[in-house]
């Protein structure tokens, strides 16, 4: 497969596995994909959208910047998968 | 790059308080279903007694038979799985034997009401220190979606297939009306008021107790078409009425609501401490 081929899959559909680029420095908040169960609580609930889900619905930091440490994502998860980077 | 992720860990483990409650050895994820409410409630009593500084050998978590009581065995305390509705009883035993402990008692809408009702109102008028988080799901969540005492009236379940006939108990008012001393109603949308309320409850001498309005979408959501956890938990915002509120409103506008916040907060005398007085009369201790 092409690059380019690539590049439009992961434009039409959301990404295979959820994974941060760490390019933009540290993230905001960590988030154990091994304990989360994609309930979507996370990504419904935040009033900035940091989150996007990726193809099995877990979540991924998708704006980093717009992230306020509200603590709503981690109080809300049910699962512990969430917690914050900056306390 | 592995600088990034090594200061990443070392933050991690200062970060977050609620790693540090669960057991090291217990497999992770819970049993519990994607989005299911009991999580947010154990996260929330964890923080809770984080703040009050209980250290882990002093609280001593007890649960019955459900959904909900599976927590104790999540969580790195003292802990007592007993049997079906009997974690009221056996949590007696240990506070008066102990007095000194915090005991927690984690049950369910059918564990607390329908088997161990009897259990449930006895204690609530013998008003001894214990603080009962009652997780409120509507339904029996682990045993395949029977309809509870807490089902409401016209819901569905699956012994209910045509809408539920009965009346349903409000474990809050229940248990204001059998003596219970501290009383208050909260959702898992409402997380940090239930973190404040659990707080308030275990510094309370006394029987409290929480009732915690939790979402069962597996069960409840699904036969009563409500939807994913997220559509649960934001019915549970717009259903809720503030208890200051509450008051000024008739019972005809506070139909299908969920009045929340501190319902009950009164003082009388604990039953331990009474006991212990009879004691020391009548060994003649002055």
């Amino acid at each position: 497969m092409s690059d380019s081929e690539a590049a439009g899959k992961t434009d039409s559909k959301p990404a295979r596995k959820a994974k941060y680029d760490y390019s933009s420095g540290p993230p905001p908040l960590n988030i154990n994909l091994k304990w989360c169960k994609a309930c979507n609580i996370c990504i419904a609930l935040c009033p900035q959208q940091v989150f996007e889900p990726d193809r099995d619905g877990k979540p991924v930091i998708a704006r980093p910047d717009d992230c306020t440490q509200c603590t709503i994502c981690w109080v809300h998860c049910p699962d512990f998968a969430i917690t914050s980077n900056y306390k | 790059m592995a600088t990034v992720k090594e200061t990443n860990q070392a933050e991690k483990q200062k970060s977050d308080v609620m790693l540090q409650y669960l057991r090291p050895k217990k497999k992770f994820p819970s049993v519990w279903c994607a989005g299911c409410g009991n999580g947010t409630v154990m996260g929330a009593i964890i923080r809770a007694i984080d703040k009050l500084g209980y250290s882990k050998d002093e609280v001593v978590m007890v649960s019955g038979i459900g959904c909900s009581s599976r927590m104790p065995v999540y969580l790195d305390f003292s802990s007592l799985h007993t049997t079906h509705g009997r974690a009221l009883p056996y949590a007696t035993g240990v506070k008066f034997a102990k007095p000194h402990l915090k005991v927690i008692v984690i049950t369910g809408d059918g564990d607390a009401l329908a088997i161990g009702g009897n259990h449930f109102i006895h204690a609530c008028r013998r008003n001894i220190d214990i603080t009962a988080i009652l997780i409120n799901n509507y339904i029996y969540g682990m045993t395949g979606g029977q309809g509870s005492p807490t089902t409401p009236s016209k819901a569905f379940s699956t012994t209910t297939p045509y809408g539920n006939v009965e009346k349903h108990f409000n474990p809050s008012e229940l248990a204001m009306a059998a003596g219970a001393t501290f009383v208050g109603r909260t959702t898992v949308y409402h997380v940090p008021q239930m973190e404040k309320m659990i707080t308030q409850a275990l510094e309370h001498k006394g029987f409290s107790l929480v009732e915690a309005v939790s979402n069962c979408h597996t069960y409840f959501g699904r036969l009563n078409r409500q939807g994913d956890p997220v559509a649960m938990l934001k019915m549970f915002k717009d259903l809720a009425v503030p208890a200051a509120r509450a008051k000024n409103m008739t019972p005809e506008e506070l139909e299908g609501k969920l009045v929340t916040g501190v319902l009950q907060d009164i003082e009388k005398t604990e039953f331990c401490d009474e006991y212990q007085k009879v004691v020391d009369a009548h060994r003649g201790v002055k």
